[in-house]
């Protein structure tokens, strides 16, 4: 018995150590050579068909964020402009940038809560770069990251005014993060390991610039419509235009 | 050495003393083994009353704390489980009873020393492990100390449930193992090793307690071993003992299917409420022993005490399910677990009031043992009403997990055990060491903590009255908003019950050098153990292990000289001790 | 040691004891733990409290007072002495006090307490159906709708933010399903039967105000009852450890008046419609 005891200690010990050296060295991003003044891939997004009904959240079981939001909450799902164009979609370089290398900048992206709802919806990050991850709540939000590759996080902000930050170790579309204290707080971030890669706004374009030449796989990712990809080869100094339109699934 | 069932009196006792080690860290010896008990519960004790002290910053002074709120589930969960499992069992149940039993059967050792050295370097390892999980990914077991799945289970219901609470499950497990050692231990000592003339009915209550807590203890932790292994299985295995289908963690579909996180309460109190007894019953058979040496008279009601034990522990074993009144259970067992857990409060009744009525022509002497022990029975008064409130099934749908309970349960394993335990050891210190403990810092350790104590568990029941909840991080709930006043006094009051423990402290470790230096028989007290010189030697009695001859307490009879009669002494010259 | 002189705390000690019944006894009149009560087996709830209170309140005192007395006594005594009692008179000595605490635990619970918890477990004829699911950290209330039935649910539908019960389009049932999160809308007068379930964890709802208190358990549908006395907003709490929110998981229990719940419940659109 004793010993069966021993074993399996030592043998949770061992995995528990395997497990924190994995978690904690992430990936060394090796110093890579900064693309030059390169080809740009532009367009925009839009939707075809009948745009689903915005479901108004109400939130009257809690005293604060109703106070905030007397009419509800938008879900921020389906922002469809009067031509169309579809907001919060997520557009990067898929394919066509392996074996090169990016630095990821200096400044952290911005994750705010603010009146119960996260600004921005959906964003883009890259390996390595910070999240700073910021409460303008007079009230407790709990940051519940759902990845599949990198490692989950879950921890409490509940003073107004308290920030942290988090990093991802490994590219990941999307990274699902949710507040459990208020179940219709969600939002999502696109990491990769490069630069190219924006995210739609309520006018539906986007533009990554500044690649190098070559041939590429570009995807639109919508949280509800799923995605869509194209693949286009530009040139140096080249710029081309794409249109991706998203239909109900 | 004498003794009517050969092979288990010859074998025990016969280890020799041995060098440094073999003496004070690999000891066998049942004194040394019980010292090396409550030292570690000191220091766990130390932690869990630190982190208790914690906790009530964070209560009074919300923020103030350093504390998260994925955090503060933690320090509630190892607040808890250091406290029932690594302080007061090891101290009052594994530490105390060490040293105890030998001595008043009169046997030279345990009956197994070998396995009383492996249990007590069984459960040591366990406490590292358990501390240690403060420092993995998570931080440390955060689903309370009953553990209870889906939030246990699950890593992502909560920081404290990745390596954190296997962890905690491996401590619980080295610790169950540990303690099942022990009881085994003490059940075989008692039945087996008992001096000649020593029948059950002339052993001493502090020995009965302990039979009774060992056998329920024996009895009901290998449920809880149980569902520990079904929970690890479960966390680790993929298997569904506890968790049922569908359950959905942060958007995402667990894969268990088919179990129930019912199965786990009833197997975690089937464990949990017994052990409730295996703690609390030791302390009264200590204030029992305590109370009649320091009142110069037998105490009340002998045989109705035993029997009462008897009929608590029977009792005891099935009656977990009022820990599970709300839990979703058929309601029909919520009337028979109401019905049957009240019918407690009569033997545990004539238990108190025998306490009390052991008081009654009484002749007292204030030792600071006496004072704890007195102190014990208005604990044990207050927090059995208590218990009378929330056995009833219709008043626990307001009590249930609010501070009612907080406050009756820290009453009863929080003070009663306490209480027993720092009386026993004031008690018995002197047969340990050969000295006394200071008088004067025992007296001042009490009022300083017993008073505090009490304020502070008795305000939370009435916090509790109110409908606080247990195990919230902080109230914003308007309802409770008129008792919230109170939180900062409470952790006033806790902190100075913590502060006290100095006091305890500074006398434990210092007597044993500066101490009055003590006879053989400092307080005139009967039991066996009070025949052999103090400090106890290896072996327990120089020559020859005494018999006995008569009752435990022969206190005051009439028409002796002294105004006590030990148990050794013989009734008259050349007659033999009675039979066993 | 000297047994002769009288220690001073064989004067200290029952005072102390003293003091500490009357301050026991004092803080229930000094303090504000009495909580408003909206529901009728609440107001039974509160009886069965107020009959042990009132029962335990004097042996608590009589106990202590005991103890001071016999303290106290000893005092004056330093025969040694000690006349055992007859085991008849022992046996009575104890008994009487056992009898009568075992008179105000069992009396209590079957004369006053049993009839209330049938109340809450007893299935009324006429309620109300509602459901209350608990997630980590929500309180969400669900009504069957006009056609009477609770739509089918499965977790693999559950989205947070736009079906956080995961109803099923699918079912016709599900159609005029009524939810609301973090509030629950009951007419007063009338008795609901709550149908309570769970998401993820152990959660428990909790009314204070109602003295309902029954957990949420994932894998099973558990039902408690009540009947609410008196209009108002009464807030829900969470009762188990489900983790890091679980303090503030909370909600309503909006109790309304037959005329305005009608009204209330009249302005509701099923969720799939």
């Amino acid at each position: 018995m004793d010993r069966i005891w021993t074993f399996s200690t030592l043998v949770i010990f061992g995995a528990a150590a395997v497990l924190a050296a994995a978690s904690s060295s992430g990936r060394g991003e090796s110093a890579g050579t900064s693309p030059m003044i390169g080809a740009t891939i532009k367009g925009k997004v839009v939707f075809q068909g009948k745009a689903p009904k915005d479901r108004k959240i109400s939130v009257e079981g809690d005293k604060y964020c109703s106070s905030c939001n007397p009419e509800g909450i938008s879900t921020e799902r389906y922002v469809i402009g009067p031509n169309r164009e579809l907001c919060h979609v997520f557009v990067y370089v898929k394919k066509g940038l392996e074996g090169r290398t990016f630095d990821p900048p200096k400044e952290a992206v911005l994750l705010d809560q603010k009146h119960c709802v996260y600004t921005p919806h959906v964003f883009g990050i890259m390996t390595g770069q910070e999240l700073r991850i910021r409460n303008s709540d007079d009230t407790l939000h709990n940051i519940h990251a759902t990845p599949k590759l990198n490692a989950e996080f879950n921890f409490g902000q509940p003073k107004k005014g308290t920030e942290e930050i988090r990093t991802f170790s490994f590219p990941e579309i999307m990274v699902p993060i949710k507040c459990d204290v208020h179940g219709w707080m969600s939002c999502y971030a696109g990491v990769v390991s490069h630069p190219f890669f924006q995210v739609t706004n309520a006018s539906g374009t986007f533009e990554l610039t500044e690649l190098p030449a070559g041939e590429y796989e570009i995807e639109a990712w919508h949280e509800k419509f799923g995605t869509l990809s194209q693949t286009v080869k530009v040139g140096d100094g080249q710029t081309r235009e794409l249109e991706f339109t998203f239909k109900k699934k | 050495m004498e003794g009517p069932s050969g092979g288990l009196v010859r074998m025990s006792g016969t280890h020799a003393a041995g060098g440094f080690w073999t003496r004070y860290v690999f000891s066998r010896d049942h004194k040394v083994i019980g010292i090396q008990y409550i030292l570690t519960a000191m220091a766990m004790g130390l932690v869990g009353g630190a982190l208790a002290a914690w906790i009530r910053v964070q209560l009074a002074w919300p923020g103030s704390a350093g504390i998260s709120p994925e955090q503060y589930p933690s320090l509630v969960t190892m607040h808890g489980t250091l406290m029932i499992f690594f302080v007061v069992s090891l101290a009052l149940v594994s530490g105390l009873g060490n040293i105890i039993i030998p001595l008043q059967v009169g046997a030279r050792d345990m009956a197994y020393p070998f396995l009383n050295m492996l249990s007590f370097w069984t459960v040591l390892p366990a406490c590292p492990l358990m501390l240690a999980s403060f420092f993995v990914p998570g931080g440390a077991a955060a689903a309370g100390w009953t553990a209870y799945p889906p939030l246990s289970a699950l890593k992502g219901a909560i920081p404290g449930s990745g390596w954190g609470q296997s962890l905690w499950l491996l401590a619980m497990a080295l610790f169950i193992a540990s303690f099942t050692m022990g009881g085994l231990n003490f059940v075989a000592t008692i039945f087996n090793l008992r001096a000649r003339g020593l029948t059950m009915m002339r052993l001493p209550l502090a020995c009965w307690t302990y039979l009774v807590s060992s056998i329920l203890g024996l009895l009901s932790f290998p449920a809880l071993t149980a569902a520990a292994i079904m929970l690890l299985l479960d966390r680790h295995a993929g298997t569904s003992f506890f968790v049922p289908s569908g359950v959905v963690i942060a958007g995402q579909v667990q894969a268990h299917q088919g179990g129930t996180p019912l199965l786990f309460q009833h197997l975690f109190w089937f464990l949990g409420h017994p052990e409730v007894y295996v703690l609390v019953l030791p302390a009264l058979g200590i204030a029992f022993d305590v109370i009649a040496a320091f009142s110069r008279r037998p105490p009340h009601g002998y045989r109705i005490t035993v029997w009462s034990l008897i009929v608590v522990a029977v009792l005891g074993m099935v009656v977990w399910g009022h820990h599970m009144f709300t839990s979703g259970m058929n309601p029909y067992l919520g009337k028979y677990f109401s019905v049957v857990t009240l019918l407690i409060t009569l033997p545990f009744a004539a238990i108190g009031v025998n306490l009390v009525a052991s008081l009654w022509r009484a002749r007292l002497r204030w030792t600071p043992a006496m004072l704890w022990a007195l102190g014990l029975i208005s604990a044990v008064g207050t927090g059995g009403l208590g218990g009378v409130y929330l056995g009833n099934a219709t008043a626990d749908l307001h009590f249930h997990d609010s501070y009612f309970v907080v406050g009756h349960f820290h009453f009863m394993i929080g003070m009663v055990t306490l209480f027993g335990t720092f009386a026993g050891i004031f008690y018995w210190f002197p047969k340990l060491t050969g000295r006394l403990m200071n008088e004067r810092l025992g007296r001042l350790h009490f009022w300083l903590t017993s008073l505090p104590m009490f304020a502070l568990f008795f305000l939370m029941h009435l916090q509790g009255l109110r409908g606080m909840m247990r195990r919230y991080y902080e109230f914003s709930q308007d309802y409770v908003a008129p008792v919230l006043w109170l939180q900062p006094v409470l952790t006033v009051l806790a902190f100075v019950v913590f502060a006290s423990q100095a006091l305890f402290l500074i006398n434990f470790f210092r007597s044993p050098f500066r101490g009055e230096s003590a006879g053989p028989n400092p307080w005139n007290a009967t039991t066996l153990e009070w025949t052999t010189p103090s400090p106890a030697p290896h072996g327990n009695w120089p020559d020859e292990t005494p018999s006995a001859w008569r009752g435990p307490y022969e206190y005051s009879r009439n028409g002796n000289e002294s105004d006590f009669e030990l148990q050794s002494a013989p009734a008259a010259p050349g007659v033999l001790p009675s039979k066993r | 040691m000297d047994d002769r002189s009288p220690s001073p705390l064989s004067l200290a000690f029952p005072l102390a004891l003293v003091i500490l019944a009357a301050a026991v006894v004092g803080t229930f009149f000094l303090l504000d733990w009495r909580l408003d009560v909206a529901s009728e087996h609440g107001r039974g709830v509160d009886q069965m409290i107020f009959f042990l209170l009132v029962c335990t309140g004097p042996l608590f005192v009589a106990g202590h007072l005991a103890v001071a007395w016999f303290v106290w006594k000893s005092r004056w005594r330093d025969t040694p002495a000690y006349l055992p009692p007859s085991p008849r008179a022992e046996w009575l000595a104890t008994l009487i006090p056992v009898l009568l605490i075992g008179a105000v635990a069992e009396g209590g619970v079957l004369a006053i307490g049993m009839p209330v918890w049938g109340q809450v477990y007893r299935e009324e004829p006429d309620t109300l159906p509602v459901e209350i699911v608990g997630k980590q950290f929500e309180w969400i209330a669900r009504y069957p709708g006009r056609d009477g039935k609770f739509g089918r649910t499965e977790p693999t539908l559950i989205d947070d933010v736009e079906n956080p019960l995961g109803l099923d389009e699918d079912d016709p049932a599900a159609t005029d399903d009524i939810v609301v999160r973090g509030a629950l809308y009951l007419p007063s007068g009338r008795a609901a039967s709550i149908r309570i379930r769970s998401l993820d964890v152990l959660h428990s709802f909790a009314v204070p105000v109602m003295r309902t208190k029954q957990d949420a358990v994932p894998g099973l549908v558990t039902r408690t009852q009540m009947r609410p006395t008196t209009p108002g907003k009464y807030e829900i709490t969470c009762a188990e450890l489900c983790g890091m929110g679980h303090y503030r998981m909370r909600g309503y229990v909006n109790v309304l008046t037959p005329e305005e719940f009608e009204a209330w419940r009249a302005r509701q659109v099923g969720w799939f419609e």
